[in-house]
């Protein structure tokens, strides 16, 4: 059917674009946070090579961005004052990673804010709200698969090893989970949880949220391997010089289900990251004034927002590269497994 | 017909597990509806007990269930606090517009996707095939929330269609012609979300089991005896093909009711997924434990529509269930 490609090559793909987010602070020009009253909404301005009197500069240059006569949100470039563009200048102090302090950023510029995708209701940097947004999403997105592969890991373990009663509770549950639509269970596992908390709080609730929702698919492929496994001969062999259940499951069972494992956490990371979209979406996740993939498309929903500042859903764009690279991978891994099943994705996000 | 009997007893038991684990997740809830109503000075602290006590709140969670499992039986659903009614009409409404959105965004995306998945198959590593599944690839990609958004956003900027709800104002006072023409417009964008995010799926099953049995000697033959190739493809083929793409059918029969969650409240469709997200913020328990028990229903509908299709569709399948 489609030529077998490499996973290699979308794991570069994704180690670059983790790493993009990852270096947030030295891609972003700003910090987050920082506002900009006088100037709200800026549209997404435009770098220039060529000036008004069509002479060509070598450096950059963008034209501040300035309100038209009599208009409150209408703005027009500036052409009396062109701003050149710095690049690895010193900006707002950031730590890197969370812990390595610097000031350094890829570009900016000193006698204007440039921001290349607009500014929001409190004229914060569009773009660094997206970098900055990413680094939460993708973190709610890996951790939250960490847990749920955890989870189906040790269920599918413990379901395929003791056969029998343990067994059938296991794998009954597992069928109640995969039966629950997805979104149901994810609004009513954060409707348990309490509703206005700190934004740290909120963030590592709705990664235990999104953990708990996924197990049972991974459980019940993890179950899959160990059923066949357990039967093998060096596993039976091991078992009759007297190894310990502990010990054949560490040493001998788990490795096996490594690249089942593999390409589950290939395939729920988007999900897991899509979830605190959705969740921070419709403001049941990551609250203000941090920033999220989720929580800055929530300003959509406000009409006047969706009429006359098209840029704030930028950001709902930003996740279809890390998708295509998720989903690109997950479908490498599964043809090197040779199970050919492309569809696995949508049909458990419907589920 | 045990085959059958035995899946619809599955269903049954999944139906009740269901409903027990959205009643123990629900009642894991701290706080509940009248919690709000005691901060309000106005109203006296006995008050409120008595309407927890009325509602049964105060009671404990195993003699609830049971309750509230006698209110199902007696065709009851319980009653919503914050609409001060019975939650059965409550759902019933709100499903209808669920339904009407997601019978007809299923009907389409199944309509679209069986010609262009044979096509696709019957053209398999051609020009048309690549076209077609870079398509289905780059819808893959786009989540449905950003779709969703995407469009609202194009409504908006072009003012093509209306932006949300189910009719416009006035509504009462349309021409039949002009009434349907206005549910038309406020349905198109969700219907097409749904559609586009539903297609890439569908497209791709139908292309990989066509495919498969394109394949097949007998398919081979009938070529070789000179017969027409559309009538090869969908009266012959097709049929071969069609046991993977029955259950896919019927999953799509059980999510006609939850699928479409995301999109109604993006799109602020007056369906399921608003009430359900009020209803869970509002703590409005028997709304929501209604709501996510009425589609599992669908799904377990669904799965035994798939079964009695399957059955009906494949000897195999009756020979070796009456076997058993």
């Amino acid at each position: 059917m489609t030529r077998p490609r490499k996973p290699t090559r979308w794991l570069i793909v994704l180690v670059v674009l983790h790493c993009v987010v990852a270096g947030a602070g030295f891609f972003a020009p700003y910090d987050p946070v920082a506002q900009d009253r006088e100037r709200t909404y800026l549209p997404p301005m435009h770098i220039h090579m060529v000036d008004t009197h069509g002479h060509f500069h070598l450096r950059p240059f963008f034209y501040p961005l300035r309100l038209r006569e009599g208009s409150f949100d209408q703005y027009q470039e500036d052409a009396s004052a062109p701003s050149p563009l710095h690049f690895f200048t010193r900006g707002a102090s950031y730590r890197l990673l969370g812990f390595v302090p610097s000031h350094l950023h890829l570009f900016g510029a000193t006698d204007a804010r440039i921001c290349l995708l607009g500014s929001d209701a409190y004229g914060r940097d569009q773009l660094s709200r997206i970098l900055y947004g990413g680094q939460v999403s993708l973190l709610a997105g890996l951790l939250g698969a960490g847990i749920t592969l955890f989870l189906g890991a040790l269920i599918g373990l413990a379901a395929g090893y003791y056969s029998g009663w343990r067994d059938e509770l296991l794998m009954r549950t597992a069928e109640l989970f995969l039966a629950l639509p997805w979104l149901y269970l994810l609004f009513a596992l954060r409707a348990f949880l309490p509703l206005s908390v700190s934004p740290l709080e909120a963030f590592l609730l709705v990664v235990v949220v999104i953990g708990m929702v996924g197990w049972a698919r991974p459980a019940r492929l993890v179950r899959g391997v160990v059923l066949s496994v357990k039967e093998r001969d060096f596993v039976r062999a091991a078992r009759g010089f007297g190894a310990s259940d502990f010990y054949l499951l560490r040493r001998h069972i788990l490795p096996e289900t490594g690249s089942v494992l593999l390409t589950q956490a290939a395939i729920l990371v988007p999900q897991f990251v899509l979830a605190e979209m959705t969740l921070s979406f419709l403001g049941l996740g990551v609250p203000e004034p941090m920033s999220s993939w989720g929580n800055l498309l929530a300003t959509l929903q406000q009409y006047s927002v969706l009429v006359s500042y098209w840029w704030m859903y930028l950001p709902a764009l930003a996740i279809v590269p890390f998708f295509l690279g998720y989903l690109g991978l997950a479908s490498a891994l599964q043809e090197r497994a040779g199970a050919y099943n492309l569809n696995e994705k949508k049909s458990w996000n419907q589920t | 017909m045990r085959y059958l009997l035995r899946r619809t007893f599955h269903a049954v038991f999944l139906l009740f597990g269901v409903s027990l684990l959205t009643f123990l997740f629900s009642s894991l809830t701290p706080g509940n509806y009248f919690d709000e109503m005691r901060l309000n000075p106005q109203i006296a602290p006995e008050t409120v007990a008595a309407l927890r006590a009325q509602y049964q709140l105060d009671r404990p969670l195993p003699v609830r269930y049971v309750h509230w499992l006698n209110a199902v039986a007696h065709g009851e659903l319980g009653f919503s606090f914050a609409y001060n009614s019975p939650v059965g009409p409550l759902l019933w409404v709100r499903a209808r517009n669920t339904l009407l959105l997601t019978v007809t965004a299923t009907l389409l995306a199944w309509m679209l996707a069986l010609p262009l998945g044979v096509w696709s198959a019957s053209r398999l590593g051609r020009a048309p095939d690549r076209v077609l599944s870079g398509a289905t690839a780059t819808l893959l990609v786009i989540p449905d929330l950003v779709l969703a958004l995407g469009l609202l956003i194009f409504a908006v900027r072009t003012g093509w269609f209306p932006t949300g709800g189910l009719v416009s104002v006035g509504f009462e006072s349309f021409s039949p012609l002009h009434k349907l023409r206005d549910l038309a417009l406020h349905m198109t964008l969700p219907v097409i979300t749904l559609v586009l995010s539903a297609l890439p799926t569908l497209v791709r099953h139908v292309r990989a089991s066509v495919a498969e049995v394109l394949e097949a000697p007998f398919l081979k033959a009938a070529l070789g005896h000179g017969l027409p190739h559309r009538k090869l493809l969908y009266s012959y083929a097709l049929r071969a093909a069609a046991n993977p793409l029955i259950s896919l059918f019927g999953f799509s029969i059980g999510t006609l009711l939850s699928g479409s969650l995301l999109i109604e409240v993006v799109m602020s469709w007056p369906g399921l997924g608003p009430l359900l997200l009020e209803a869970i913020l509002a703590r409005d328990l028997y709304v929501v434990v209604g709501a996510v028990l009425l589609s599992m229903l669908f799904l377990v509908a669904g799965n035994l529509v798939a079964d009695a299709l399957l059955y009906w569709a494949d000897p195999r399948i009756r020979t070796t269930a009456s076997a058993k």
